[in-house]
Formats: structure tokens, C-alpha cells, sequence
């Protein structure tokens, strides 16, 4: 049995009489591409703030990276990455100040920054780009920094918000590729996306409506179980009961 | 002179192409350029949109929708070129264009500490008319949001608020209804709300534009302009667009994604190969069997293999477009 980096088993999160996240269960495993989808409201924001420290279960057990959610939440921040469509990186600093501060944020010390900064930039042939301000890039290059910023210090799981969303269909595959790569790598990749096409991707899909879980499988067989010919088909059928 | 066409004479007459020509145009663009600084935001773009058309423009951030649909409204002026809506001027006549002309801006623009109805005639007051006199043309969209016309607007839900701002947009019954990116954060369910919505205002003439970084949204519209960079690359009916990809396409699937990526693109026969969802999309420099792919992966280690020969979609013709300006 693989290696699992999230357990979450019966999870509840009240906010007051309102139940937000319903009994959850489901398992990561390392290196896996795990989707987390949902209608708008279904209670997603919820558990992604639980798993990744922000905010507290009220009962059930949920470990993140071999942390506790209720009394290690600092040791499960550190062990996380997160990256949002929106905003991820300071427009108004450089790739290298980005980076150094991330670095910093992410509690790396100096010489440790200064390796995978140079890493980094000659991965992506970045090098030209280094005292450029991340308002001057084009959207495609700040995706991909910001993600290989999102890596940086080597997290367990990282988190990402829609993070193809509005990008170029070249720049998009390549961005696939980085994920594949990291995976590979043995990170799990924590996936939340409106864009059904983006659930595709990943080698197992969760669908929340109103709080629960209503559906968990690889794409393929959520696809033949529902009968349908793509995620959206399937999640349209079960993401809203009315 | 020319006599004038009714819809029937035109269908009967002529080829599509022809009836494409001879439609009242409700937008016409020529030679339109923006730019902003150093940055190019829109290059030489020329279109037209025929009366009573769904037309899409369909690209990513940054590809130009935003300035051309600021362009097209009269909120902003081109450096370059001219553009013609509903027969007028958009520099000259954008007084009397405005009026009809219903906006609904990318991002959320109306009065959060107003409420719901409040929002309603607040707009409807603004172009001189009352809720009530074009009610029936958004009846069936504000039906959904009329249990909360207390609540404050920005207390609404993202799919309350679109369709809350879709009812501001038309309650002056306007001719061209222009809408940016009105899916974009909206879950699939209620982007699949809209899409129907939009197809019943057809009764009533309005031409739409729309913009959307939604590739499979196309289908949705009558014809649609993929924009890239401040270019238009193709213009046409979804189906022509997927039927311009050149060359034969198939999906491969296996079990270990990332190696098969890697491997196929080691393979100099092969020009293309990108990950789409669970498979991979590839395309040949020469006309190759699927036999040939399926021996050259054994022989690299991956036997799990499923290759089929696959129809284009928007995505590969629009990939395949960009290449090709490259």
C-alpha cells in the first residue's frame, strides 16, 4: 500500500448550527494528483483550511503529512505549499526577491536559498528574468514561477487553486507537465478547480455537494459509472441534487 | 439600390456564405489597434458580427478580450481603425450607441450596499425606463434571485450576483448585449445555467457577444474568434474551426502519464504531443499508422497503451494555430 499523506477520517466542521464539511473520509496518497471539486458553497474552503492548518476540525481525525490537524497546525504549514490562480507572487519585487522572501517565509536558510534559486532559474531558462519585476513577465511565466515557488522548500503536498485557469493552451500543457513532473517527484498535488477539463488531469477526483463527499474515483470510472463522456457531464449529474 | 432582405428571402436564396454577407451587421471592425505603453493590446483586429448572433471571443488572459470589449462599448478609444456598432460611429455617435448597449463588465460592478432590487431600477431609472416595462425579457432570470431582492448585493453568491448583473445589463432591453468573461469562478453547474439562459434571449434579437477563456464554451456560440496576444487567429463556426485542424489526431492513454509525455516526444516521427485530461494528444510529421506507435512504446517499456484515432476539438485546432504564428 502507498505511502498516505492525508488521512482524513469522519471529519466534521461546525459553524454553529451550520455544518460545513459533513462527515468526511478519504485518503492521499504521496505523488498522487488528487482533485477537489464542488459547487460553489458545497464546503471545499472549509476542509482546504483545515488541511492545511488554518483552521480546526470540530470532531473527527485528520493527519496532514504525518501532523495532527488539532496540535501541529504550525508543523503542517511548514510542510505545504500553496498556489492560487489570483495571487501568488509580489508583482512589485523581482523573480529574485520572490524568491528570497518565500525562501525566508518557508523558514530555509540562506545558502539552501541561494541553490535553488539558481536551480530554479535554469530550469525554467529563467536566467534572463532574474531582476525583472514579476509585473513585467508575461502571465504564463508567472504561472510557472509561481508554482516552482509554490516547490520551493520541497513541501509534502501542495495545494492549488485553479491553477490553469486563464492561461494560454500551450502554456497550460506545459504547466500539466510541471505537475506530472513533480508528482513524479513524489509531492502530492492537492488540486481545487471550477474547470471541469482541469479534473481531467488528475489521477482521482473528489465531488462535495452541500457538505459531503457524494463521489470519489479516478476519472475513467466516474465516467462510466455516470454514464457520461467527461468530468463536467459527471459532476453536473451529482454536484447539485435539485 | 438594393432591395431590402427579410430573413426569409435570404434563406432561400443564398448559401450561408452569402447570407453571412448580406446580414445587417450589428458590429463592424476594421484594422482596430490599442496599445498601452510598450504593450501591444490589440494588433490590426478586424471582424464583424452579424444581428441577432452568439458570437464568442475565446482566448486566455491578456489576450486583448477585455480592451476590445472596452473598445466596442465607447468606454475606451482605439489608436487605430474603425469600429462600427449597431450602424454607429463608436467615436462619434457613442451617446446615442450607449443607450443600446447592455455591459456586463468582468468584474462584479454593481452597488454592493444596494440591494437586489434596488440594483434593478437603480439601472432601469439610469436608460429611462422602469423594471416593469421589460420585465418578461428577464423574468426567467431574475425568477431565480427574487426570493432575495432584500439582500444586498454583495452579500449575493457568485452565481446570484451573475445573474443579478445579467438582469442589470438588459432591463433597458438593449440591442447588443456585451458580456466579459461571465463564467469565469462560476461552478459548472451555473455555467451551464448561463449558457441556457442566453440561448432564450435569442427570441427577442439581441445580439450577444461574449468572451470566455473557456475552450469548450465555443459550442455554445454561433461563431466565435479565437484572440491570442492581440490577434484574432481564426474566425468561424465552432464546427469549421475543429474541422480546419490539419492533420490526422490521435489520444493515447496509458497508466504512467509523465513517462509516456517524456517518451513520446523523444520519437522524431512525432510533431506534437500534449497532455489533455486523462490522455495524450499526438500528432505526426508523416501520415503514420497507430501500429507504429503502439511498437515504438512497447519497445521504450510502457505496454499499457490505448491509442485511438480522435476528432479535433477547439483546444487542439487553437494549439495548432498558435504553433503556426510561431
Amino acid at each position: 500500500m502507498r505511502n498516505q499523506v492525508i488521512t482524513v477520517k469522519n471529519l466534521v466542521k461546525k459553524f454553529g448550527s451550520f455544518v460545513a464539511n459533513d462527515n468526511l473520509n478519504f485518503d492521499v496518497s504521496a505523488g498522487e494528483i488528487f482533485g477537489f471539486l464542488g459547487a460553489n458553497g458545497a464546503g471545499k474552503t472549509t476542509t482546504i483550511r483545515i488541511l492545511s492548518g488554518l483552521s480546526k476540525p470540530t470532531s473527527g481525525d485528520v493527519n496532514v503529512a504525518g501532523f495532527d490537524a488539532y496540535r501541529q497546525t504550525e508543523q503542517i504549514k511548514r510542510n505545504i505549499g500553496y498556489m492560487c490562480q489570483k495571487f501568488s507572487l509580489y508583482e512589485d519585487l523581482t523573480v529574485k526577491e520572490n524568491i528570497i522572501l518565500y525562501g525566508g517565509i518557508y523558514g530555509m536558510n540562506k545558502s539552501l536559498i541561494k541553490e535553488r534559486l539558481a536551480e530554479l532559474l535554469a530550469k525554467l531558462r529563467f536566467q534572463k528574468y532574474e531582476n525583472k519585476m514579476i509585473s513585467d513577465l508575461p502571465l504564463g511565466l508567472r504561472q510557472k514561477l509561481a508554482f516552482s515557488v509554490a516547490v520551493l522548500h520541497e513541501p509534502k503536498i501542495v495545494f492549488l487553486d485553479e491553477p490553469t485557469g486563464g492561461v494560454d493552451p500551450i502554456t497550460r500543457r506545459q504547466f500539466w507537465e510541471m505537475i506530472y513532473e513533480t508528482a513524479a517527484s513524489g509531492i502530492t498535488v492537492f488540486v481545487t478547480t471550477h474547470y471541469m477539463d482541469e479534473a481531467e488531469y488528475c489521477d482521482r477526483i473528489s465531488i462535495m455537494s452541500e457538505g459531503k463527499i457524494v463521489a470519489l474515483d479516478s476519472p475513467e470510472r466516474l465516467k462510466k459509472q455516470y454514464n457520461a463522456a467527461s468530468v463536467e457531464e459527471v459532476f453536473i449529474k451529482i454536484a447539485r441534487p435539485n | 439600390m438594393m432591395a431590402p432582405l427579410n430573413q426569409e428571402c435570404l434563406e432561400k436564396q443564398y448559401s450561408p456564405e452569402t447570407k453571412n454577407d448580406l446580414m445587417f451587421k450589428a458590429i463592424e471592425s476594421s484594422g482596430i489597434t490599442k496599445t498601452f505603453g510598450p504593450t501591444m493590446a490589440l494588433d490590426n483586429i478586424s471582424f464583424s458580427v452579424n444581428e441577432s448572433e452568439v458570437f464568442g471571443f475565446i482566448g486566455p488572459d491578456g489576450a486583448g478580450k477585455t480592451t476590445l470589449f472596452r473598445i466596442i462599448t465607447t468606454l475606451l478609444l482605439p489608436d487605430e481603425g474603425n469600429m462600427k456598432v449597431l450602424g454607429m460611429d463608436c467615436t462619434s455617435e457613442y451617446k446615442e450607441l450607449r443607450k443600446n448597449i447592455g455591459y456586463m463588465p468582468g468584474r462584479f460592478s454593481l452597488y454592493q450596499d444596494l440591494s437586489v432590487e434596488e440594483n434593478l431600477n437603480f439601472y432601469a431609472t439610469v436608460f429611462g425606463t422602469t423594471v416593469k416595462e421589460n420585465y418578461e425579457l428577464i423574468s426567467d432570470i431574475y425568477a431565480h434571485i427574487e426570493p432575495f431582492k432584500k439582500r444586498l448585493a454583495g452579500k449575493l453568491s457568485g452565481g446570484m450576483k451573475q445573474k443579478l448583473a445579467l438582469s442589470c445589463a438588459l432591463i433597458h432591453k438593449p440591442r447588443l448585449l456585451v458580456l466579459d468573461e461571465p463564467t469565469t469562478g462560476v461552478d459548472a453547474v451555473s455555467r451551464s445555467e448561463f449558457w441556457d439562459m442566453l440561448g432564450k434571449l435569442r427570441e427577442y434579437n439581441i445580439t450577444i457577444i461574449v468572451s470566455t477563456p473557456y475552450m469548450d464554451e465555443a459550442i455554445r456560440c454561433d461563431r466565435v474568434a479565437l484572440i491570442q496576444n492581440g490577434k484574432i487567429l481564426s474566425i468561424d463556426t465552432p464546427q469549421k474551426i475543429r474541422a480546419g485542424f490539419s492533420r490526422k489526431l490521435f489520444t493515447v492513454k496509458s497508466v504512467e502519464k509523465y513517462k509516456l509525455i517524456k517518451t513520446l516526444r523523444k520519437n522524431p516521427e512525432i510533431l506534437t504531443a500534449y497532455p489533455f485530461g486523462d490522455s495524450v494528444h499526438v500528432t505526426f510529421i508523416n501520415d503514420t499508422s497507430e501500429n507504429f506507435l503502439f511498437e515504438y512504446l512497447v519497445k521504450e517499456g510502457i505496454s499499457d497503451a490505448v491509442i485511438q484515432e480522435a476528432e479535433a476539438g477547439i483546444e487542439d485546432r487553437f494549439l495548432e494555430l498558435m504553433n503556426k504564428g510561431e
